[in-house]
């Protein structure tokens, strides 16, 4: 199980890599998507053979609901919005693409001086979280699309959802399921902001907006 | 299982705002759930109820020492939203569910004793707040939303992170990993000292930021700028008392852990920063909603610097939140009352209010010098409180510093009220739309400010015994467990 708990996790960043460098509105949200499911996979490797019922609804629900319903919403919030596909970033995609993978071997370095348990220590677990972590903050900084920058704030999500599965085992499932109810209900209410700003403002540039200062 | 009373009541209310048939009648659900909200903490407070070290939910000591006067900031809220809802032409469905389900949730927080639920709690409450904030529909307060949702959401996502940094300290160290308080309290000798580090450093971001702790405070002056005045009031009364009850216990945790040190030098780091710029931008601003902000930043830094003087320090605190909520919602509903009438918050489009609004303009004028710490003022003696705790600790500079701001923020927010208030008014009425009733000072919408203003006046001169019993009794529960 360890072997595919590392192929997932690989895929994971290597989804990372593609979000940083794709110019393209749907691949970026295709790429988050691909995240979503692999991540909701992974407590199902984590706990194996020990499965019950809630692991298994926590595995459905994650799936449908990163890998499913958020993309659903943020593709049909980009429909409506009639946006351009391509996204002018801030940061170019080559810069961006780099930094990324700056950020991922820091996160390697970083975890060899982190205190972790023996079962953590040997794996690429803790390491991915936090490039997960960092990507989601040059998305966030990087990008100017309102939609692009959500995209930024989900793999943050996703960085802390695997970041949070080190305590699969103690954490109970009502607390898990909160958590991922809260994600979905924020990006939807994000959705709803979204269409909301291209209807305001005719684009979804957050360079707009700069009414409000001192 | 009493606790659960305080958040099933609103949810209650919410439930059926939300199936309530005419748009005229449903703002009236909103006192008279928030009046049985409110008679039942107080009933809470003088008889404490019992319970278990080990439900995620409970009424405890410190909730006990803030929740009544959340509630009680919450009610006027809710006599206020009945004729401000009576004077916008617009469909208050959705507007009067969420004001009623975020009491709901602010009750959770502030009993919350699990840091899972507590996030829950703190996030649910952060996104049910954003169609109170975009009320209007404007362009601005679109811009306004997109801020406080993007900065907000990535500060609960720290303080998300931060939280299962707490976990796996106490997992590494040997436990079991729980993120209850109480578990994480017990297990506190054994946490890992790295994971603790940086559980408070995401933490103390994270929930400073819902707090509105500088340099973490972007989004308080857009958000309170052009929000309506009593989601103003909520937000810097209520939400941001969630957050930073939610500091004080992790604080518990990690001064149990053997690092008080960090935990009270960062804490007052912060605060001493938010006061100096809350003061700075109060000099500067030429906008009486965002003067609110600004003196909001300024108050939670207070808080914060407080709550670095040991128990004597977050006794104190205890107060202030009571008194700066209380004065706070004043002060928002009398400028919500001016901001209506007049159309704008700049000072370059409005002024000489008082000969138009002299009523809402006199209790600007007292709140403004109330929020100052003029005396006899409820903020007064608080704020005297962490003063001396602060000069007892002896952190006579940090006092100093604070006093230098305090002074700051008296000379910009009296500079901008007098010039609102006095001078010839600018009458640039609104265009005249029919649709919109004229604005008039009824008693509906002056009575909940001069209510909330008596309210933090008799809180100041006859500090009943049993609150300033409530805030010892929490202050020494948090700080001297095992």
């Amino acid at each position: 199980m360890n072997d595919i708990f590392h192929l997932l996790i690989g895929l994971v960043v290597g989804l990372n890599l593609l979000a940083l460098g794709t110019g393209r509105l749907p691949v970026l949200i295709q790429a988050v998507a691909g995240q979503g499911v692999l991540l909701g996979l992974l407590p199902l490797i984590l706990k194996y053979p020990h499965w019950d019922w809630q692991i298994t609804l926590l595995t459905l629900a994650t799936i449908a609901g990163k890998g499913f319903f958020i993309p659903f919403l943020l593709n049909r919030a980009m429909r409506t919005a009639n946006i351009s596909r391509e996204m002018e970033p801030f940061i170019g995609y080559i810069p961006s693409l780099l930094l990324g993978a700056t950020a991922t071997i820091m996160a390697v370095v970083v975890t060899r001086h982190l205190p972790l348990l023996p079962e953590h220590a040997g794996s690429f677990h803790v390491p991915a979280a936090i490039a997960l972590i960092l990507t989601g903050f040059i998305l966030l900084i990087g990008r100017v699309k309102a939609i692009s920058q959500v995209c930024g704030y989900l793999i943050l999500e996703n960085g802390i959802y695997l970041f949070g599965l080190l305590l699969l085992h103690s954490t109970p499932m009502l607390v898990e399921f909160a958590i991922l109810l809260d994600i979905i209900v924020s990006v939807f209410v994000i959705g709803i902001i979204v269409n909301r700003i291209q209807r305001a403002f005719d684009s979804l540039d957050t360079r707009k907006l700069t009414t409000l200062h001192e | 299982m009493t606790a659960l009373i305080l958040i099933i009541i609103p949810c209650i209310g919410a439930l059926m705002a939300a199936l309530w048939p005419s748009d005229k009648t449903r703002p009236w659900l909103l006192p008279i759930f928030s009046l049985v909200h409110t008679s039942v903490c107080f009933w809470f407070l003088t008889r404490p109820p019992m319970f278990e070290p080990r439900d995620w939910i409970a009424f405890d000591p410190l909730a006990r020492a803030v929740l009544p006067g959340i509630s009680l900031l919450f009610l006027g809220i809710a006599c206020y939203a009945v004729s401000y809802l009576r004077l916008a032409p617009r469909k208050n469905r959705i507007f009067v569910t969420i004001l009623l389900l975020v009491l709901g949730l602010i009750s959770a927080g502030h009993q919350a004793r699990h840091l899972g639920i507590l996030w829950v709690a703190t996030e649910t409450a952060t996104l049910a707040c954003v169609p109170l904030v975009h009320f209007w529909g404007t362009s601005r307060t679109l811009e306004a939303t997109w801020k406080y949702l993007l900065i907000g959401g990535t500060g609960v996502a720290l303080s998300l992170l931060g939280s299962i940094c707490l976990g796996y300290a106490s997992l590494y160290g040997g436990g079991s990993g729980d993120i209850s308080f109480l578990a994480l309290l017990e297990n506190s000798h054994h946490l890992s000292k790295t994971w603790i580090l940086a559980a408070w450093i995401l933490l103390l971001v994270g929930y400073g930021t819902k707090m509105g702790l500088a340099p973490m405070h972007t989004w308080k002056p857009d958000t309170y700028g052009e929000s309506p005045g009593l989601v103003g009031a909520l937000l810097a009364g209520a939400v941001s008392s969630v957050a930073f009850v939610a500091l004080l216990r992790i604080k518990a945790i990690i001064d149990a852990a053997g690092q008080s040190s960090l935990t009270s030098s960062t804490l007052m780091g912060f605060g001493l920063f938010s006061i100096i710029v809350g003061a700075l931008f109060l000099l500067r601003t030429r906008n009486y909603k965002r003067m609110l902000a600004y003196s909001s930043i300024e108050h939670m830094g207070i808080l914060s610097l407080a709550a670095a003087f040991g128990v004597p320090g977050v006794t104190a605190a205890l107060f202030h939140v009571w008194s700066n909520g209380l004065t706070k919602g004043a002060l928002f509903l009398s400028t919500a009352n001016i901001h209506r009438a007049l159309g704008s918050a700049s000072l370059d489009k409005v002024r000489g209010t008082f000969m138009v609004l002299p009523k809402s303009s006199a209790l600007l004028m007292a709140g403004m010098f109330a929020i100052t710490a003029c005396p006899p003022f409820a903020p007064f003696f608080s704020e005297l409180k962490i003063i001396l705790a602060g000069i007892s600790t002896g952190q006579g500079l940090a006092v100093a510093l604070m006093l230098f701001g305090l002074f700051l923020s008296f000379l910009g927010m009296s500079r901008i009220v007098f010039s609102l208030v006095h001078g010839r008014p600018i009458l640039k009425q609104r265009p005249l739309n029919h649709n919109i009733p004229q604005f008039k000072e009824t008693l509906g919408v002056i009575l909940p400010s001069l209510a909330l203003l008596l309210a933090s006046l008799g809180l100041g001169l006859f500090t009943p015994d049993i609150l300033q019993n409530a805030w010892a009794l929490a202050a020494q529960q948090l700080f001297t467990q095992p």
